[in-house]
């Protein structure tokens, strides 16, 4: 399997109270070229979960591999894109983009691929502009590009358009998948936008809250670009689901807030 | 109405009260001269170029103290924000330090250094350091997790992580650094310069005073208040806001 995540848990130490647990008994396995969307309510640990395929931190217990190798370090074979565009607002948008580059190729090489990325998130006018000076849906392209840049096998995906006003996510929904479509990566997409979950992947893992558990895996067997009316069954699924899982969240949290 | 005309007005205004209480004659002349004859002192101190000697020496002063401090401040910075045990012991000393006047520095300087530039530079020096340490010290503490998470994401670590990353992503706090040392410096400088055998701005105040000269006793403190705002505003605050505004922390005006 190329990204196998094994019996993963995660729990954050807390003063003076019991460990949180955010994450249990994860497993999943995801295939090459693979585009997979984890979908759950806020608190679910999906976040958590991306973050250590990425290695910026590590699990309680289990493992994720990569490529049979497992994962203890960030580093350019796993790219990512947050919430935030992350850009360095020191840096035009072209250092941005090289900023990955520098030591693994030639400068002449770096412009060439920064051109070549910002030309296909459509920012190749903006090479040298500062991040300050760009709109938020431009300034998360050019964090796109900058993934893209590192040429990993494997792009994660943390709620990239979550801050995005809609107009701006539609078009750059439509962005990613083309790119998807061009260049085979695996890509792993955090979000909590049913639709867009449907509309991008090949399958949606949804969690529930805390602790996060998958607790269903949706092959989405749908013709891309994929049309509403095709993803409307689907979508009511899905939200079938989630809202016993936010149900089940506020009860939690209420029954919680009655014993205080 | 633009600003500067409002200045204008409220230092036109301003002057001409000070020569109004002036020819009342209430004071004698050798407690409060005349805005004219304070001008007049000015421009023949430059005339004659005892001024120009002064401001350069004070300068000279000012650049080689600064300078060392901002080093000084930098490297301190950078220690307490990295190595927690020097910020719990060291850096609890440096903020009692900064609390100190440098004034009180001046005797020290001149039982250990004379009367000498030693002397005046070492206060500087003491007065621009700690100040820089500290917003040193919090600009690289502030630099936001997500810069590092995404460059380490992207394979940077160590000395490339500090010195692409962090030390970029601190120079809004180090340009203030560097804009409150050379205010507290420019005090501290006029501290140690009165007490010592000149040449310098503060010199000659005291010098001055020594003989009765009141009309360049206040032209001299024009000027240290002149140079003190002018460099501030046009130097320091302009980098500042250019730095603010590439590093994203401020709209444009």
């Amino acid at each position: 399997m190329y990204l196998d995540i094994n019996k993963v848990t995660k729990s954050f130490q807390r003063k003076d109270e019991q460990p949180l647990q955010a994450l249990k008994h994860i497993n999943l396995q995801i295939s090459e070229g693979e585009f997979i969307s984890l979908l759950g309510p806020s608190g679910c640990g999906k976040s958590t979960l991306l973050s250590m395929m990425a290695g910026l931190s590590m699990p309680s217990s289990g493992s994720i591999s990569l490529d049979n190798k497992e994962i203890t370090e960030p580093g350019p074979d796993k790219s990512m894109v947050f919430q935030e565009p992350a850009l360095f607002p020191w840096m035009s948008v072209k250092e941005n983009v090289t900023f990955p580059l520098r030591k693994r190729v030639n400068k002449q090489e770096q412009e060439k691929k920064a051109v070549h990325y910002l030309k296909m998130v459509h920012l190749s006018q903006f090479t040298g502009n500062y991040p300050h000076e760009l709109s938020g849906g431009m300034q998360q392209r050019v964090s796109i590009a900058r993934a893209l840049a590192m040429d990993s096998k494997l792009l994660l995906m943390d709620e990239p358009f979550g801050a995005l006003d809609e107009q701006t996510r539609h078009v750059l929904q439509e962005e990613v998948e083309k790119i998807w479509l061009d260049t085979k990566k695996t890509i792993v997409f955090v979000t909590h936008s049913i639709r867009e979950a449907i509309k991008l992947s090949d399958r949606v893992i949804i969690m529930s809250a805390r602790p996060g558990t998958i607790i269903s895996d949706f092959k989405v067997d749908l013709e891309r670009p994929r049309q509403q009316k095709d993803m409307a069954v689907m979508e009511e699924d899905i939200m079938t689901i989630l809202k016993t899982e936010i149900e089940n969240v506020m009860k939690e949290e209420l029954q919680y807030a009655g014993s205080l | 109405m633009p600003v500067v005309f409002k200045r204008i007005i409220f230092f036109a205004v301003l002057i001409l009260i000070w020569q109004g209480i002036f020819l009342l004659g209430i004071w004698p002349e050798s407690m409060i001269p005349g805005p004219f004859t304070v001008a007049e002192t000015i421009f023949a101190g430059f005339a004659d170029m005892t001024l120009v000697y002064d401001i350069a020496a004070s300068f000279r002063h000012l650049f080689i103290g600064l300078a060392i401090s901002l080093v000084i401040g930098t490297l301190l910075g950078v220690l307490l924000a990295k190595v927690k045990i020097a910020d719990e012991t060291l850096g609890t000393m440096i903020l009692a330090l900064q609390s100190v006047p440098s004034i009180v520095w001046v005797p020290l300087a001149i039982i250990w250094f004379g009367f000498t530039e030693t002397s005046i530079i070492f206060v500087v020096v003491i007065g621009g350091t700690f100040v820089m340490t500290m917003n040193m010290r919090i600009g690289i503490k502030n630099v936001a997790p997500i810069y590092l998470k995404a460059a380490r994401t992207m394979g940077s670590k160590g000395m490339d992580l500090f010195f692409k990353v962090v030390v970029p992503a601190s120079i809004p706090h180090a340009v203030t650094g560097v804009r409150l040392a050379w205010a507290f410096s420019w005090r501290a400088l006029m501290a140690a310069e009165l007490m010592s055998t000149g040449p310098g701005l503060g010199y000659t105040l005291s010098y001055a005073s020594d003989f009765n000269n009141m009309s360049l006793v206040i032209g001299i403190i024009i000027i240290i208040g002149v140079i003190g705002s002018v460099v501030d505003q046009l130097v320091f605050q302009r980098i500042e806001n250019k730095v603010l505004k590439r590093w994203g922390l401020e709209e444009a005006a």
